[in-house]
């Protein structure tokens, strides 16, 4: 039993949140998360604004109390457990360094507050800026850093006392997108060297994608998906899922379920696919744009499900073309086509086609289009 | 647009009328205390050193300047204190309207009539056996000290940001540990700067003074407004003169510390 708390202890631990409900007054700000969180895993919070990311992050790192429910670390409950006892390493977005000291007092601060020799300090100190590249900057001061270099600093600062938790709240957003994509990568690094449990927020889709073994997608203070980016790609579980993760086409009209096959017919014409959901629910088809094709009208294999419309947006993008293109109903879908097929310009009339089973058939959710919007 | 060269000149002028309007008054007391005449005559008459030396032999005078000094440096200390922890309790408090009618309580000493104040303070104290003692003048003049204290700590804390205590929770530093190492830093400017406040006004306070001394304490300005109501005795300007180059060694020695920490 020691044994295995020691390599927790220096691997990454689990995270287990059950049933977390916060209130504020009136309002909830999570509404029954719950999330297993497996040691040394990527997990990625992602969300609009406003959906309870930071207030799930907070809850963990102990800045914020739940209202119910259950929170465990490697095994033991933390509720009730102020944040200075719970040594959970935490990166901000607005950096949070003291001004006051300098880099290499900075990175030292957890480990002079837990008592380390000044030898075996400095050691760690020097590991922990070498691991984010910025060795040689420890006589500087803050502001005498740039976003970027504060933000490695920060990390090397959340690391060097070697929790078995990091986590980070939009490390990345106040930094330029050349810069991001770079930081992405060497935290996708660090995390492989250090094997610790990662809890990272972005509402940057492409981010959580980048970066996660698996991604919890919030919306309304509650989770609709947890998955692998794949998962949540190729079968979400809601419409908001599927419309957060990606480009998406939904295809929303007059639905008809006979057996186990759901028919919509938009503006006279009609698409079929051989699934069904629950009862009662309005149903949509979201279609992604690489599964989406175009071809001339009466041209093109038959027996494919076809919907016709018009070009209303050619975009070329070297490796390939997309194109927007207006439906008869006034609806706009998204379709990608790679280089070697036939190009269109802005204004031809085309069909729509795509494949029974590439059609993925979602409960309507009106809330899903306001939060997008 | 480059200034003129006569805009420049006459600015310049305007600039030393007003610095010599501000200063004269103050410049006027150094002469007067080489006055070989026990006068305040005004230009003095020939040259003498006697008036420091009165300052520094006659008891009436080094001794009231010791109590002042004492009693400046335990204010200072105590109203720092109570004030900067004041300021931090205002500052965290939940309920805006609360924190703002306590802080204007706290405040009122600055606003009330020193004269007013006085009065209420003598017949405590005459009731309390407090006239004349070094713990009456302390207590006193900590109300006086407190609400500076406040406004120039407050305004720290106003630009202190809040995040970087939940930082040093993080790092594994609880609330008292993360005041000492973070907060404290960050608003030692506002700190001593309520302290040199606060013994400020504690050094030259006269109204409240004048009505706690007894002829066994009495401070500084006391000593000076008795001596002068009395008799012309130059010993005032030998003390003013004093004060005045200490003030300005104090404050040069403070802003050259300020320049060289800001540029390090
Ligand atoms: N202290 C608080 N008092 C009242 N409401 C709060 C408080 N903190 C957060 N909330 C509310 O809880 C909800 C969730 O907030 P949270 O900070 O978790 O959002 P988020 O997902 O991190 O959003 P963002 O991407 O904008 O950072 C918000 O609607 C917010 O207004
Ligand atoms: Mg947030």
């Amino acid at each position: 039993m020691k044994s295995t708390l020691a390599t927790a202890a220096a691997k990454g631990a689990a995270i287990d949140i059950v049933s977390a409900i916060k209130r504020y007054g009136a309002f909830t700000a999570l509404d029954d998360v719950s999330l297993h969180i497996e040691p040394g895993e990527f997990m990625t919070l992602l969300g609009p604004s406003g959906s309870g990311k930071t207030t799930t992050l907070n809850v963990v790192a102990g800045f914020t109390e739940i209202t119910s429910g259950e929170l465990t670390v490697g095994g033991t409950s933390m509720v009730g457990v102020p944040a200075h006892k719970r040594n959970i390493g935490v990166v901000f977005q607005h950096y949070a360094l003291f001004p006051h000291m300098n880099v290499g007092r900075n990175v030292a601060y957890p480990l002079t507050l837990r008592g380390v020799g000044r030898a075996e300090r400095e050691r760690r100190v020097a590991r922990a800026l070498d691991m984010v590249k910025m060795a040689d900057f420890a006589h500087r001061y803050p502001s005498e850093l740039s976003g970027g270099q504060q933000q490695r600093v920060a990390l090397a600062r959340a690391i060097v006392f070697d929790p078995p938790i990091l986590l980070m709240d939009e490390p990345l957003g106040a930094l330029d997108k050349k810069l991001r994509e770079w930081l992405q990568l060497e935290i996708k690094r660090i995390h492989r060297e250090l094997g610790t449990t990662f809890v990272y927020v972005t509402h940057d889709q492409e981010e959580a994608l980048v970066l996660s073994d698996r991604i919890a997608v919030f919306n309304h203070g509650r989770i609709e998906q947890i998955g692998t980016g794949r998962q949540l790609y190729d079968e979400p579980a809601t419409l908001f899922v599927g419309k957060f993760i990606g480009d998406s086409t939904v295809l929303r009209g007059e639905a008809r379920v006979s057996g186990e096959e759901t028919a919509i017919t938009i503006a006279g014409e009609t698409v079929t696919t051989r699934r069904r959901i629950a009862d009662g629910a309005r149903p949509v088809m979201l279609l992604r744009p690489e599964k989406l094709s175009l071809a001339r009208p009466g041209a093109g294999a038959g027996g494919r499900n076809r919907l016709s419309g018009e070009i209303a947006e050619a975009i070329y993008l070297g490796s390939g073309s997309k194109y927007e293109v207006r439906l008869r109903d006034g609806s706009t879908a998204i379709v990608r086509s790679p280089l070697e097929a036939e190009s269109f310009a802005i204004g031809d009339a085309v069909s729509l086609c795509f494949a029974e089973r590439d059609a993925k058939l979602l409960a309507d959710d009106d809330q899903a289009d306001l939060i997008l919007t | 647009m480059p200034m003129q060269k006569h805009t420049r000149l006459i600015l310049g002028l305007v600039c030393l009328l007003v610095a010599v309007w501000l200063v004269a008054p103050t410049l006027v007391v150094i002469p007067m205390s080489f006055n070989a005449n026990k006068s305040l005559a005004f230009p003095p008459v020939g040259f003498s050193w006697q008036w420091y030396e009165n300052f520094l032999t006659n008891p009436d005078w080094s001794s009231s300047f010791f109590n002042s000094l004492k009693v400046a440096t335990l204010v200072a200390v105590l109203a720092t204190v109570l004030g900067t922890l004041a300021a931090f309790g205002l500052d965290r408090m939940r309920s805006a309207t609360a924190s703002g009618i306590l802080r204007m309580l706290l405040i009122t000493p600055m606003v009330v009539p020193g004269v007013v104040l006085a009065i209420g303070i003598y017949a405590v104290y005459l009731d309390a056996h407090l006239v004349g003692t070094l713990g009456g003048f302390v207590l006193a003049h900590t109300i006086l000290a407190i609400p500076f204290v406040i406004i120039a700590v407050s305004a720290n804390l106003e630009v202190f940001d809040k995040r970087l205590e939940t930082a040093a929770a993080s790092c594994g530093a609880g609330r008292l540990t993360a005041f000492r190492t973070v907060t404290l830093p960050l608003i030692l400017p506002g700190i001593l700067s309520g302290l040199l406040f606060a013994f400020v006004t504690s050094f030259d306070e006269i109204i409240v003074a004048l009505f706690i001394s007894n002829p066994y304490l009495k401070t500084l300005p006391v000593q000076i407004f008795t001596s002068i109501t009395r008799d012309a005795d130059p010993t005032v300007a030998a003390v003013g003169t004093v004060l005045f180059l200490a003030t300005s060694l104090v404050i040069a020695g403070g802003l050259l510390l300020g320049n060289r920490r800001r540029k390090s």
